[in-house]
């Protein structure tokens, strides 16, 4: 298992948690690794918080990631940070919602991909199969605004780093 | 081979079509309610039925049939469908019956952590349950092989971990096409008086004996050596957190829960020094395989609540009891800003009624800023519960008294309660506010008999809820838009809180949620010059 990323999306019903914790499922799928994803939905779409686990490498055994060793932790609400801090490990990277500008995003919707692309940064996946992730996700007419949002967020988090 | 990453859900609806499926039905629920959609999408035949009861009595009548037939449900509508299910294993099936109920320990969205595997020791039928998709894919094909090899219904039991988690599935290219249904008679197979009942019972034993000896060497139990020092029997996500949490320990994946294999289980615990048993939920098979005079060490009670993980599987093996982490306090759901069901709480809460809840979306309304709901328990149960209230509290008292249902759970069970109001009502009466919303909103919007579409949103007849109440008799009936006009549904609702009579008020407004979708539905029925939609009727 040593060399399994523990990756966990937190935020609130309704920004693309779900969404976005997919597209980097099917991206380290694409890219030919072991893959599970956990979730809770059910209640998810009223606005409480919502949290996905993505797991990728070799072998993945329990699709949840163990409490306090996720290495990264994507959040895209301010009120969740705080809250889902504890379940990322002691060197691990926490991505928050203001690492990108908001007020740049070609669509305020996009934030979840926007942050997909700063995880990219730091994870060893081929940009193709970042891209055909994305565009798999979602409808033709949004694939432009999230390709950008994903450049964007790759970008911001050039600087940040 | 295709290989795909799938939710377990997915992996059991490809596995319906693989395996042949003829029918898909149930009820939604979280976390089975994808199974139904998926099967669809995949192009079989899946309906909705009004509830569990009769998604079972539907799968079970075309298993008759010889055809086979897939129920998906989730714990608590296991409840529901218990009644016939009992029944079903002693009458067998001649096609293949898979009854699959989702678990949810940790009460994800669900009103208690019951374990299934109980229904499946108090009914006598087998049980399977799977760790991940690949399982739930495999698994699922081997309870329709199971039922039909042993002509019993089969349970497959899942959890939530299973059913929403997406891991890798390779499906098998070629699976043996389907027979065609055919009816032969058996009465007395089917028939379930005491005089066929009583050598039914007789068989269902015999058959679960005879698969007790099939289990023992069936590949439905893996066991993987490890160290002689620690061994572990675990089943579904549970062995998976456990490969993980102590890679070294000997472990015994049960695939079968029921009947277990229970001389594999002894000579397992009988090669290790020390063996534990790390189950989900209840003590189950700790308890079994104690009863058989195994000796293994269970879980302390503190995990019986909730779900297991990595770190949770790890205190046990420990024996640590320290106080565990808190899970982090997330904001909890709440009412959509715009819902339609907002002046129905905030007219409750000012006329101070007490109300008798029930399960869906408006169950949200229990938190604050209304705290508008006094009772909830059972999906169908406000009505009851109301009724109950109104029976014995003082008459100022009783007069406040209000059952809320939404339209989904009003025809999945609030429809008896309807029948209990009108045969015995309350000396002040009754008010039962139905919150039609159009949709199954809480599970994800889906479709029931009183949306007029079937599964697939395709029109079909449509249940009217004003219809059925004016037919049963309820004195007064009224249809109100809470959102056009709050003040006229507050004015309604305390005239009719002020009569001695039973009152039913269908408070209608589409969930914003599904407003668009439902316009759209209605727009391509209307294109398609249906005759059960309301444009077409008016020309």
């Amino acid at each position: 298992m040593s060399d399994v990323v523990n990756v966990v999306f937190a935020g609130l019903g309704g920004q693309g948690v779900i969404k976005a914790s997919d597209i980097l499922a099917d991206a380290a799928f694409r890219a030919g690794r072991d893959v599970k994803k956990a979730e809770v939905h059910g209640m998810s779409q009223r606005g409480g918080s919502v949290t996905s686990d993505v797991r990728f490498g070799r072998e993945v055994l329990s699709p949840m990631v163990p409490r306090g060793e996720a290495h990264y932790l994507v959040v895209l609400s301010p009120s969740e940070v705080a809250v889902t801090r504890p379940l990322l490990g002691k060197a691990g990277v926490l991505i928050p919602p203001d690492l990108v500008d908001e007020a740049a995003l070609p669509n305020r919707k996009s934030l979840n991909v926007a942050l997909l692309g700063a995880l990219a940064r730091h994870l060893d996946l081929p940009d193709e199969h970042w891209l055909a992730a994305i565009r798999a996700a979602l409808p033709e007419r949004l694939h432009e605004v999230n390709e950008r949002a994903f450049r964007l967020g790759r970008e911001a988090a050039g600087r940040a780093g | 081979m295709e290989r795909r990453l799938l939710s377990g859900d997915e992996a059991v609806a490809a596995a319906a079509m693989d395996g042949g499926v003829h029918l898909g039905t149930g009820y939604p629920g979280t976390p089975s309610t994808e199974i139904l959609e998926a099967f669809s999408a995949l192009g079989g035949r899946a309906q909705w039925a009004p509830n569990e009861k009769v998604a079972l009595e539907v799968g079970l009548g075309a298993a008759f049939a010889g055809a086979r037939a897939v129920v998906t449900m989730k714990h608590v509508g296991l409840n529901v469908a218990a009644d016939p299910l009992f029944t079903a294993a002693y009458t067998g099936v001649s096609g293949a019956l898979v009854v699959v109920a989702a678990d949810d320990p940790g009460m994800a969205s669900s009103q208690n952590e019951q374990d299934s595997r109980r229904y499946a020791i108090a009914a006598g039928l087998p049980m399977l349950e799977p760790a991940d998709s690949q399982e739930a894919y495999e698994l699922a094909l081997a309870a329709l092989e199971l039922s039909q090899r042993w002509q019993l219904p089969v349970l497959l039991r899942m959890t939530t971990r299973v059913c929403h988690s997406k891991s890798i599935v390779t499906r098998q290219s070629a699976v043996a096409p389907a027979p065609v249904p055919r009816f032969a008679r058996d009465v007395a197979s089917r028939v379930m008086i005491p005089a066929y009942a009583r050598p039914a019972h007789r068989r269902l034993r015999k058959k679960l004996e005879s698969l007790e000896a099939w289990g023992e060497t069936a590949p439905l139990a893996i066991w993987r050596e490890g160290s002689k020092a620690l061994g572990v029997i675990a089943n579904g996500v549970t062995a998976r957190h456990v490969r993980e949490a102590a890679p070294e320990a000997s472990l015994l994946e049960l695939k079968l829960v029921h009947p277990l294999p229970l001389e594999k289980i002894r000579a397992f615990a009988a090669s290790v020094e020390r063996c534990v048993v790390i189950e989900e939920g209840d003590p189950v098979i700790a308890d079994a395989v104690r009863a058989a005079g195994i000796p293994v060490e269970g879980k302390a009670p503190s995990f019986r609540f909730g779900e297991l993980d990595v770190p949770r599987v790890r205190r046990i093996l420990a024996r640590d009891l320290s106080p565990e982490p808190e899970a982090p306090k997330g904001k909890p759901p709440q009412l959509c800003e715009a819902c339609p069901y907002h002046p129905v709480y905030s007219t409750l809460k000012k006329l101070g009624c007490i109300v008798a809840g029930d399960i869906g979306c408006y169950t949200l309304g229990v938190l604050p800023p209304y705290e508008g709901m006094d009772t909830c328990v059972a999906m169908g149960a406000s009505l009851g519960v109301g009724l109950g209230l109104r029976h014995v509290l003082p008459e100022e008292d009783a007069r406040k008294v209000v059952s809320i249902i939404g339209d989904s759970t009003f025809v999945h069970t609030g429809l008896n309660g309807l029948v209990e109001m009108v045969y015995n009502p309350p000396p002040t009466g009754h008010v039962l506010v139905v919150l039609d919303n159009g949709t199954t909103a809480m599970t994800g919007q889906q479709e029931h008999p009183g949306t007029g579409r079937t599964l697939d949103h395709e029109p079909t007849a449509k249940l009217s809820i004003e219809g059925l109440a004016r037919a049963l008799g309820v004195a007064n009936v009224d249809v109100v838009d809470p959102i056009a006009d709050p003040a006229g549904f507050e004015r309604l609702l305390a005239g009719r809180l002020s009569r001695p009579q039973l009152s039913v008020i269908v408070a209608r407004r589409p969930c914003i949620l599904a407003a668009a979708d439902i316009r759209k539905y209605e727009k391509a029925a209307a294109a398609a010059g249906c005759a059960a939609c309301p444009e077409v009727e008016n020309v």
